[in-house]
């Protein structure tokens, strides 16, 4: 039996905006049996998207396919005509985007987009082509599978969407799925129907596959085999179970190892201070119209309260959507609360930022999620870590460029990266700058919201580790908020769990295996673990299904 | 002279320049040029009747005829330059400081401030600019510090808007919103954070509106509402010959060439700057 897929020897090259030819995919070789799901994981620019994009017969604008052949069903995608390649697109191999909500044209219903595919082939009359729908959302165990098509595109969920993605994608009977990260913006709850809808449609259609993605623990419950990339090399090839159990390449063991549990020190320190350092009190905020009880018209925060002493940290933890940012901002009176007491080192704080001052301001500070939009792009970064020095301390330009070059050892940065522009930095240099920046005011508290959510598995752990180091060298307390049940459980002494804009509970490390709250529950159990038979295995209770997952 | 100046800053810059830009650049420098030495450059006194003939041919004597007094037309477009070229400056610098200065504080303070100036703005907008020029003309009578604010009165609405556009884009990353929550002022947020970040196409900007100030105030003059007698502007040199017309003189012709030269080159300019200068907004 030939394989399905054969990619023998693939470069594709791509121009940069300087003019400048880099090659991205150096003479990768890959096969894929009929009826087998192949995950391409790796870090972000490792080349597992264009890998799969090419499959179509298909480079991004400004990359180009040089050399090699790429075989699907005998045919070389490298060298067919335009004209051919659309005769396999959508027919034979068929692609679901990372954003299906980009995906969708949002002023056509769902329906006339899913089987738009077959008129454009011209494979089967519109009433015969709306039955296969049908029947497709019903596989893919969509609720209401007769009337979800007459939607439009926003009045569905954003898992539902994704699975009406991948319906669009199958219905031209394809016998190549490309899937690129499917999942990733989704939340885990919601994750875990996509997951399994996709593992059973692919295995009764014995479809084969190509599932890009990040995350191994993802790919471990869909995929046969994995191919691990890195800067557009194959670093490894394997069964699951032999990557997971038996991982030879480094940079292998540096993905999983970014699982493990993690064993750090805590300070566990639990001095008996008569005052916690932040104290917030029934906080209540949101957006829009100031209603006649003197609340927001949206809640975001409703009535949340909670503790943090000084060395520890705090978790919290919720889905999007829970209002876990809009507390973050809350606390540091970007958004004033409407209702509440923010108390910080026993001081009542002043809801809006701009009535606090300096000194208050000075000691909480606070660090964004996307490092991109939180440097200005117009400055050096000696520019952008000397003015909180020049703000708060009033520091003189020599005392300011010691600083600076002790701010960059501090986070593990080179010192010559002063002068370079934001832009000319990676991700994980960028974090580590921003959050340099919140170091440079000398704070006793620091608020990390979403930090490590834009970075690599590996890297994101790099910036946990420094994160308790300084911690331990500064005496400084963590607000720690993220979708991300591992990264706070690595951080974190006690965990907020919010929903829908209220604490649901509030746990300690301990007793973050025993959770009471049914939510809290269902959101532990929902996220993905390394095991293959994790997603077969699971059951969640209906009831708290329908509860919770919206 | 002229091209050594133009090949020195492409290459100061680091950029590469396309032809047509360069040619454009050259044309700009030249006007410039004329117009900051035109009393040493004129060959006789601009006011001075010369000739013995109206709307005289070219001559060796008069390289551009005379006008309608016989008075050398050369030496009038050159003088001209000075009015034309200045008093755009002038008004362009004043509206574009005016409207960015303001657009970025509407961006940054926001709420009634911003609302209050913005409808004010578009109320502006709405005054057709030849009726305006009119207008004050008819009330304060005509003098340059009068054209030059009412030039620059007519065109700070739009660079507000622009300005204000580009601004409120910057003003919603996460790095104003840190030095926001630092506690600095907003005259920092203004000058460090947001303007570095909308300067270059603020200056692109500039260059339009320099152009439409240009046409607007020859557009004036040639109605007699701008620069007044015995100074002219080259829209006043076209309309004080403009019954030259019918004798196929230079008179009308070469202030009419003068205008169009300016003001196709820094459209031109502006089309071909590089890329990276244009299009870096954020």
């Amino acid at each position: 039996m030939t394989n399905l897929v054969e990619i023998r020897n693939l470069h594709v090259e791509a121009t940069t905006d300087a003019g400048r030819r880099i090659e991205i995919i150096k003479g990768v070789d890959l096969d894929i049996a009929k009826g087998e799901i192949v995950a391409l994981i790796g870090e972000s620019g490792s080349g597992k998207t264009t890998i799969a994009l090419s499959l179509m017969g298909y480079a991004r604008r400004g990359c180009e396919i040089t050399k090699g052949s790429l075989l699907v069903d005998g045919k070389d995608m490298a060298r067919l005509s335009e004209k051919q390649r659309q005769q396999v697109r959508g027919t034979e191999v068929a692609y679901v985007p990372q954003s299906a909500a980009a995906a969708f044209n949002p002023s056509a219903t769902i329906i006339d987009q899913v089987f738009e595919v077959t008129r454009i082939h011209k494979l089967m009359p519109p009433a015969q082509a709306r039955l296969r729908a049908i029947e497709l959302f019903r596989a893919l165990s969509l609720p209401d599978a007769e009337n979800i098509g007459n939607r439009y595109p926003h009045q569905v969920s954003g898992g539902q969407l994704q699975r009406l993605a991948a319906a669009m994608a199958l219905i031209g009977d394809p016998k190549l799925m490309i899937f690129d990260e499917p999942t990733t913006a989704l939340d885990v709850t919601t994750q875990i129907d996509v997951l399994k809808a996709f593992k059973s449609v692919m295995q009764q259609g014995g479809i084969a596959g190509v599932y890009v993605s990040h995350d191994l623990a993802v790919v471990a419950q869909i995929a046969d085999r994995i191919v691990v990339l890195k800067d557009g090399e194959v670093q490894e090839t394997g069964t699951t179970q032999d990557i997971l159990q038996a991982p030879k390449h480094p940079y292998t063991r540096e993905l999983l190892a970014a699982f493990e549990p993690r064993h750090f020190e805590f300070s566990g320190r639990k001095e008996a201070a008569a005052t916690p350092l932040l104290r917030i009190e029934d906080v209540t905020s949101g957006y829009g119209q100031i209603q006649a009880d003197g609340l927001p018209l949206i809640r975001a925060v409703r009535s949340v309260s909670f503790e943090l002493e000084k060395g520890r940290n705090l978790g919290i933890i919720g889905e999007s959507g829970c209002g876990k940012s809009t507390l973050a901002r809350t606390i540091s009176g970007m958004l004033p609360a409407s209702a509440g007491r923010v108390l910080f080192d026993g001081q009542e704080m002043p809801p809006a930022s701009k009535n606090r001052t300096r000194d208050q301001l000075q000691h909480m500070q606070i660090v964004f999620q996307s490092a991109d939009t939180a440097l200005n792009p117009a400055k050096p970064i000696e520019d952008i870590l000397g003015r909180p020095l020049t703000f708060y301390h009033g520091m003189s330009a020599q005392d300011r460029s010691k600083r600076v070059d002790e701010l960059l050892d501090m986070v593990h940065l080179p010192r010559n990266l002063r002068y370079r522009h934001p832009a000319e930095l990676s991700g994980g240099q960028k974090q580590r700058v921003n959050f340099a920046r919140a170091l440079a005011a000398e704070p006793k508290l620091i608020i990390c919201d979403e930090i490590t959510s834009a970075l690599d598995t590996v890297v994101a752990t790099a910036i946990i580790e420094l994160l308790k180091e300084l911690q331990r060298e500064l005496d400084l307390s963590y607000i720690f908020i993220s979708h991300d049940l591992s990264v706070v459980e690595a951080i974190c002494d006690e965990i907020v769990v919010m929903y829908h804009g209220e604490k649901v509970e509030q746990l300690t490390r301990e007793g973050i295996k025993a959770p009471k709250h049914p939510y809290s529950k269902l959101l532990f159990s929902s996220v993905p673990k390394l095991d293959p038979a994790w997603l077969d295995n699971l059951v969640l209770e209906p009831e708290l299904v329908r509860q919770y997952v919206g | 002279m002229k091209q050594t100046a133009t090949t020195m800053s492409a290459h100061r810059f680091g950029y590469t320049f396309s032809p047509i830009g360069m040619i454009a650049l050259a044309v700009i420098l030249f006007w410039a040029f004329v117009a900051a030495f035109a009393p040493h450059l004129v060959p006789y006194s601009p006011g001075k009747i010369v000739d013995t003939d109206f709307f005289g041919p070219i001559s060796s004597k008069f390289w551009l005829g005379s006008d309608y007094l016989g008075r050398d037309m050369l030496s009038r477009i050159i003088m001209g330059a000075r009015y034309t070229l200045g008093v755009s400056l002038a008004g362009v610098l004043i509206a574009t400081t005016s409207g960015v200065v303001l657009g970025m504080a509407a961006a940054v303070i926001g709420g009634w401030f911003d609302t209050l100036l913005s409808r004010f703005m578009d109320a502006m907008l709405s005054i057709p600019s030849k009726l305006f020029g009119l207008v004050v003309v008819a009330a304060v009578g005509s003098s340059l510090p009068a054209l030059i604010l009412t030039l620059a009165f007519i065109y700070t609405p739009g660079s507000f808007r622009f300005a204000r556009a580009l601004a409120v884009n910057v003003n919603t990353m996460d790095f104003v919103a840190v030095a926001r929550i630092r506690g600095e002022s907003t005259l920092y947020l203004v000058c460090a954070e947001i303007l570095p970040n909308i300067i270059r196409p603020v200056l692109a900007d500039f260059g339009i509106r320099f152009v439409f100030i240009v046409l607007l105030l020859s557009g004036l003059s040639f109605l007699g509402l701008g620069v007044q007698p015995p100074l002219a502007d080259w829209g006043a040199l076209v309309h004080e010959n403009i019954q030259s017309l019918s004798y196929a003189s230079a008179a009308v012709i070469a202030p009419s060439l003068a205008i169009a030269s300016l003001t196709i080159s820094v459209n031109l300019l502006i089309d071909n700057l590089p890329r990276k200068i244009r299009d870096r907004s954020a």
